[in-house]
């Protein structure tokens, strides 16, 4: 399986082309990375990736066809400020099961303990609110992931726990990124 | 040596500013629902009884009496509580409007402008013009009343809600909820609902001041509810005719009546608003 971009082209203002002819292809067995200056894009192609973007010209492809909209998007992007991307009115435990219900196995793996399951998104810090959304975008159906600078808020003991439990997952089921 | 300020002196000292403002709305709810309460268990046939007709006011009857000998304490109370009655419904129907049309205007860019188009139609028409036409139209009566104020007072709250689920609609855990491949009804529900809730229920409370006050004007127009109902509005409109024969009391325990319970309702709007959204109570 296999993620391809060809040729993308987007602005999000007329004067300037942020991309220009961008293509990218990712396997599900690859892992890439994306560097770059500030302001320089990386996080718009993250966006036109994952659909959240639509207006831009090029396509993207799976396995070379298009990837349906209304379902569940096999390509899921994480973000980088995990507190904005969730409900402020619902515990955490709905947040979780908003995509799908992971194994007690998994939520170990990631440190999420069960105590936070029943506590408001504001009152966990940053890092424990990161592992809520990489855990909720590894949905079985997820067949990419796009991490977008998912570490920047951690301190460094923390990033390498997170980044070897993602990086672990994502080798034994084929997930790639 | 700093002062302690007033409000933290007394009885009520060792309270902090939540459970002041709790107490707050608990006792002025509990003052308007006696008056609701003792309102409904009122009879609307006041005995008549010309010997004491057109008394001021006295301890036996401290609002005074009218031209037909009925303590106006009395009628006073079954009036309010009519209003009240009026109040509530008129308001509950207007929030259910204006949720209603706040989620169409989320649907996409057609509904949105043509809900905004609705709440410009509605904002350009004078108030009262349009209270007037709609209880005409409905054959006046509670019905009628209700209908009006609940049809002229939803503009404000659509308003304010069709701003706050546009917002919602662009946060991030929407878009992020789309790619979970939730549908549309479902974010509605499930994400927006909950986080308007607040700005629903207070904005209920607040239409219920003006739910009240125009019930009372346009019975004291005449074209709300019928002379046989002791409604605020008539009791005014029909005090006028001795307020140059110097029966002031006639109309000005009713009408300060009025005013308390419209302030009692706005307190505790203004309390609830504090209380779901305590950003915004500093301001």
């Amino acid at each position: 399986m296999s993620l391809k971009a060809s040729n993308i082209t987007f602005s999000y203002t007329k004067k300037r082309e942020i991309l220009k002819d961008v293509s990218l292809s990712l396997g599900s067995n690859e892992i890439i990375g994306l560097m770059g200056d500030s302001g320089s894009g990386k996080s718009t192609l993250c966006k036109i990736l994952s659909g959240y973007i639509t207006n831009y010209s090029g396509e993207v492809t799976m396995d070379n066809q298009k990837i349906p909209d209304k379902d569940f998007y096999p390509v899921q992007l994480i973000y980088q400020h995990p507190e904005k991307t969730m409900n402020p009115k619902w515990k955490m435990e709905k947040v979780l099961n908003e995509s799908w219900t992971p194994t007690q196995d998994l939520k170990d793996t990631f440190g999420l303990k069960d105590a936070w399951l029943t506590r408001w998104p504001n009152e966990l810090s940053g890092g424990e609110l990161q592992r809520f959304s990489i855990l909720r975008a590894l949905n079985p159906k997820t067949k990419f992931i796009i991490a977008d600078e998912i570490s920047t808020m951690l301190d460094a003991v923390t990033q390498v726990q997170i980044w070897e439990a993602l990086i672990n997952h994502c080798k034994a089921n084929n997930i790639g990124m | 040596m700093s002062e302690t300020p007033w409000y933290n002196r007394g009885l009520f000292s060792s309270l902090n500013l939540r459970q002041k403002t709790l107490l707050t709305i608990g006792l002025t709810g509990l003052v308007l629902l006696v008056i609701f309460i003792c309102g409904t268990m009122i009879d609307a046939n006041l005995p008549t009884d010309f010997s004491i007709k057109m008394q001021p006011p006295s301890f036996a009857h401290i609002f005074g009496t009218d031209w037909m000998g009925r303590d106006m304490f009395v009628r006073t109370i079954k009036g309010l509580s009519l209003s009240i009655m009026i109040g509530i419904g008129a308001s509950i129907i207007s929030s259910i409007i204006a949720t209603i049309l706040a989620f169409v205007a989320s649907v996409n860019r057609f509904c949105d402008s043509a809900v905004s188009w609705l709440i410009d139609l509605f904002a350009s028409i004078p108030h009262i013009l349009l209270l007037m036409m709609i209880s005409i139209a409905l054959g006046k009566g509670a019905f009628g009343v209700i209908m009006a104020v609940a049809f002229s007072h939803w503009v404000n709250l659509t308003r304010v809600l069709r701003a706050e689920v546009l917002q919602i609609n662009t946060s991030e855990y929407v878009a992020l909820s789309k790619k979970f491949g939730k549908g549309k009804l479902w974010i509605a529900k499930e994400h927006i609902l909950p986080l308007v809730l607040s700005q629903i229920f207070v904005g209920t409370l607040l239409v219920f001041p003006h739910a009240i006050m125009h019930e009372s004007s346009i019975t004291f127009l005449g074209f709300g509810l019928s002379p046989h109902e002791p409604a605020i509005g008539i009791i005014l409109s029909e005090s006028m005719t001795y307020l140059a024969m110097g029966a002031w009391w006639l109309a000005f325990f009713p009408g300060l009546a009025l005013l308390i319970v419209v302030l009692l309702f706005d307190i505790i709007g203004d309390n609830l608003k504090r209380l779901f959204d305590p950003s915004q109570a500093n301001k």
